[in-house]
């Protein structure tokens, strides 16, 4: 039997409400039973623009967070930034819409069985899951230090309530408008080679994804990343969204970031090959 | 109710929709979201001879109604394929096509004799239309001469047991005379129609979009290329089974195709927006041929074509 997609399934959810966040939108659907399935680094796939729409995929978001109960019972929250034109839709429905969603999709974070220090490093609107899984860090005894970055403080996606499972939260920026400035990824060569980090958990650019990655070769810190890249199902069967991955023997294939991701190890990503293609196979 | 069988030479389905080749993988994906026992038959991702990577990223771009895809044939190769993908699908109880894809003539002939012995298929799509090769010269169904050796060297190697059905391109200037050269050849049925070869420019870079450059269109932009397609080549070679393919998004597309003169409906592009979009269209194709009075799928193939009426005139 196949693994691939179990548990997902078609939803058509309601808007519970849609808040402004900074530059981000904070959406929060009903989708009753289905958090039960829903695990950190999980994204959703979205119809946009209505029946009639010109827009014939879906766009994928990632889970930001889920809550079990509320007084509207099962609830998702999506952060999402008004970019593009199916993003922009979705940022304008307004509470007691409906959303034609799939969901949950795609690898989730790995939870460690032991408590161990966890350091969250988001890019921008990457930050989203990041809170959700520090929840669930929190919950199983881990040390939890969340660092975020941004070109600018308005791109820094960072809640009042979601400072309650972090240890330690750190904001940088590169033009220095919030925070310290600099890039999110200069303090982890000091911080591993401090010892104070066991597993580094990251969502962003695929170029911050990449910089960790290099930063964390020849060390013990194990690197899980939330891959970005553009898919047209989000369900494993248009082969768009691949990049090249190595298994344990070495060998590189195209794995597809919608359902062999989002969620990789990015030792085995092949950064400097992403959006090449690898020698033939021999 | 509905007699929705059909027929492709000496196989038969229980449905006319079936998966389109490229956009259901090898089936597994859609398990989760449909029986793939309800549908006509799964058509896989074309198999090559080799594993294959395919193209570099983006493979990839919306457009209005339709998306440009520059995937390259990603592959696990036909080896992988029969020892993994294929008995899984036979042991789903779904019927297959596979689809296979080669890069020379030979190429197509090996393929072929791999699948002569192979469990559990239904028939084999020849798609010699992928628009995404790196060289144009190399589309065998632009060509009259190399579409017809193609198919020619898979009837020899397969014997006359399993229907071939030949994948042919729109970007011809004469359909026609490709679609009657693979006829000849030895096709017993035909897929309308691969995608559109197209592309995309990128203005933030202001280069082409894709890794690819080129790619093919998909998506409801392209169904009134489909239904001429269909329309012409049916009524050039009305007893040739065609599998009708290009934008199918609703039942109201699929009767379309159909009174055009599809057999049978591949649903692609709409599975990308909608994983279960082949059960809807299935059931909203039921619905259409019941109102207009027809009692089977076969009574509607081609009835596009019928003689005007003395009625209609005045």
């Amino acid at each position: 039997m196949t693994n691939i997609n179990k548990s997902s399934e078609r939803l058509i959810a309601t808007v519970v409400s849609n808040k402004r966040v900074g530059q981000y939108h904070q959406i929060l659907l009903n989708v009753g039973q289905m958090v039960n399935g829903c695990k950190p680094g999980n994204f959703v796939a979205i119809k946009v623009g209505g029946d009639n729409a010109k827009m014939i995929l879906r766009r994928a978001f990632a889970i930001s967070r889920v809550s079990h109960s509320g007084p509207y019972g099962g609830s998702m929250e999506l952060i999402v930034a008004p970019f593009g034109q199916g993003s922009k839709w979705l940022c304008a429905q307004i509470e007691g819409a409906t959303i034609d969603l799939i969901a949950p999709l795609g690898t989730a974070f790995g939870i460690p069985t032991e408590p161990v220090r966890a350091l969250l490093v988001g890019g921008g609107y990457g930050s989203a899951p990041l809170f959700g899984l520090a929840e669930v860090l929190k919950n199983r005894g881990c040390r939890v230090d969340m660092y975020l970055g941004a070109s600018t403080g308005g791109k820094i996606y960072a809640p009042m309530e979601g400072k309650r499972s972090v240890n330690v939260l750190k904001i940088y920026t590169e033009d220095g408008s919030m925070g310290e400035r600099g890039r999110v990824t200069e303090p982890i060569p000091g911080l591993i080679a401090d010892g104070l980090v066991d597993v580094i958990y990251s969502c962003g650019p695929m170029p911050m994804l990449r910089a960790i990655s290099h930063i964390v070769a020849g060390s013990d810190v194990v690197h899980q990343c939330a891959v970005e890249e553009s898919m047209a199902c989000g369900v494993g069967i248009c082969m768009t969204c691949v990049l090249p991955v190595a298994d344990s023997e070495g060998n590189v294939s195209m794995k597809r970031s919608c359902i062999d991701g989002p969620v990789m190890d990015g030792s085995q990503v092949m950064w400097d090959l992403v959006g090449k293609i690898p020698e033939a196979h021999a | 109710m509905i007699d929705l069988s059909t027929t492709i030479g000496n196989a038969w389905f229980p449905s006319p929709l079936f998966t389109a080749s490229g956009c259901a993988s090898s089936g597994k994906e859609l398990a989760q979201f449909i029986d793939l026992r309800e549908i006509g038959a799964v058509v896989t991702k074309s198999v090559m001879s080799k594993p294959r990577h395919g193209r570099p990223t983006p493979r990839m771009a919306e457009t209005p109604s339709g998306m440009v895809n520059s995937i390259g044939l990603q592959g696990p190769g036909i080896d992988a394929f029969l020892s993994h993908d294929l008995p899984w699908l036979v042991s789903q109880k779904a019927r297959v096509i596979v689809s296979i894809a080669g890069e020379t003539i030979e190429e197509y002939s090996t393929l072929a004799r791999k699948l002569r012995s192979a469990p559990g298929i239904s028939a084999v799509e020849v798609n010699i239309s992928c628009p995404n090769v790196e060289n144009r010269g190399l589309v065998f169904a632009c060509d009259p001469d190399a579409s017809r050796r193609v198919i020619d060297g898979v009837r020899k190697t397969l014997g006359g047991e399993l229907p071939i059905i030949a994948k042919l391109s729109p970007d011809v200037t004469d359909l026609v005379s490709i679609a009657k050269g693979v006829v000849d050849a030895g096709a017993d049925g035909l897929a309308l129609i691969n995608t559109v070869l197209s592309m995309v420019i990128n203005l933030d870079t202001m280069r082409p979009h894709l890794g690819g450059k080129t790619g093919g269109l998909s998506g409801p932009a392209i169904r009134p290329i489909a239904v001429r397609a269909i329309y012409q080549v049916h009524e050039a070679l009305p007893h040739i089974p065609i599998l009708g393919m290009g934008g199918v998004a609703s039942g109201r597309d699929a009767l379309e195709l159909i009174l055009a003169g599809a057999k049978g409906i591949s649903v692609g592009t709409a599975s990308f927006g909608d994983p279960a979009a082949i059960i809807t269209i299935q059931n909203e194709l039921i619905e259409l041929l019941s109102v207009r009075g027809f009692t089977s799928v076969a009574q509607a193939v081609g009835f596009a074509h019928r003689p005007v009426e003395e009625s209609e005139n005045s």
